[in-house]
């Protein structure tokens, strides 16, 4: 009876590697939709505190970024002293005004109301800096601040 | 002559491309922390019109430059802060609260409406520990705040789930009783917290 033949013994068939690029693949659509471009390079450490009363921050486009901290490695000739960044560049005290200004003109006159300011600022600058921030903002009218924060206990030692 | 059928392309590369394009995304995916403790700056106002607000109300909370605490005027570690807030806080020292479950004291803060909680930093003060204090002072008025939506919904939701539902666009149920009972519960235990400059 040739037209059954016996199969080899012992000799496991290769698994089929068909479906391997279709795996990749829905991997792959979940990190390109996951995935958030960055919109300012950071120059500083950012290395956030840690907070659990938290709220999120809703409305992505509705948010003002001001990055503070040391500034990092590569950037060691601005000294050690923490410091803003505005966009991509460091800034001053003084040019949060035309900052805020800059990020108004940008959006639709009916959203202004709504901005808030993020305050992204590393944990071991001084509040100094950050009271600075502060009294600028309420100059110019922008009231509503969010202190970004890790989600975690605040006792652990880190 | 026969229609030859075009041939077959060899798929067997498609892992790779797909490999290199995973890999790349992998690399520069930056999962962005959105979380943050909202507050609202006090406007500046021209009018130098002093309010008098008594000592007993005013829970004063001193951060000092080498990150310790004075907290009416006695030290204290930050992880006491929370309960001696709350203890401020919930006190209703004039007996007009009838929600709070203070001591009653009468040397410590009126009712909830008139506490008032004064927050100052030194220069020196490190951004860590100003957030942990701040972090400490909202769960103190988030914890009353739940207790007393446990009161009113008994014992189904706190406060943080309340607003959870609120927020949520799925949520069937009656939303503007909801809204009336936030409302209500931000009236009873309304957040006062000024920071002194």
């Amino acid at each position: 009876m040739g037209k059954f033949n016996k199969k080899k013994g012992g000799e496991l068939p290769a698994i089929s590697t068909a479906s391997l690029p279709d795996i990749v693949f829905m991997l792959l659509f979940f990190f390109m939709v996951a995935t958030v471009m960055r919109e300012n390079t950071l120059m500083i450490k950012n290395n956030l505190p840690y907070a659990d009363q938290v709220e999120k921050l809703d409305k992505k486009d509705l948010v003002m970024y001001i990055y503070a901290g040391k500034p990092s490695d590569a950037y060691k000739q601005y000294g050690t002293e923490a410091r803003i960044q505005l966009n991509d560049k460091f800034a001053g005290v003084e040019d949060i005004a035309a900052f805020i200004a800059q990020e108004r003109a940008s959006k639709r006159e009916e959203l202004i109301p709504f901005l808030t300011t993020a305050l992204k600022v590393d944990q071991d600058a001084n509040m100094g800096l950050i009271g600075d921030i502060k009294q600028e903002l309420r100059k110019v009218n922008a009231l509503k601040i969010n202190y970004t924060t890790k989600k975690g206990n605040v006792f652990d030692k880190r | 002559m026969a229609k030859r059928a075009a041939p077959e392309v060899n798929a067997g590369s498609m892992a790779d491309i797909a490999f290199l394009l995973l890999i790349f995304f992998l690399v520069t995916t930056t999962i962005e922390t959105d979380t943050g403790i909202n507050r609202k700056l006090p406007p500046i106002e021209d009018s130098e019109e002093d309010v008098i607000i008594k000592q007993k109300n005013i829970f004063t909370v001193l951060l000092n430059g080498r990150d310790q605490l004075l907290v009416e005027d006695e030290l204290m570690e930050l992880k006491d802060i929370r309960k001696a807030a709350i203890e401020f806080l919930d006190n209703g020292g004039d007996g007009t609260c009838d929600y709070c479950r203070g001591k009653k004291d009468p040397t410590s803060s009126d009712n909830p409406d008139k506490a008032i909680i004064s927050l100052k930093n030194d220069r020196e003060t490190s951004y860590k520990m100003y957030i942990s204090v701040q972090n400490e002072l909202v769960a103190a008025y988030n914890e009353l705040r739940n207790r007393r939506a446990m009161q009113m919904t008994n014992g189904n939701k706190n406060f943080i789930e309340m607003q959870a539902d609120y927020d949520n666009v799925n949520w069937v149920g009656n939303k503007t009783k909801l809204k009336e009972q936030l409302d209500q519960i931000k009236l009873e235990y309304p957040q006062k917290l000024s920071e002194v400059q």
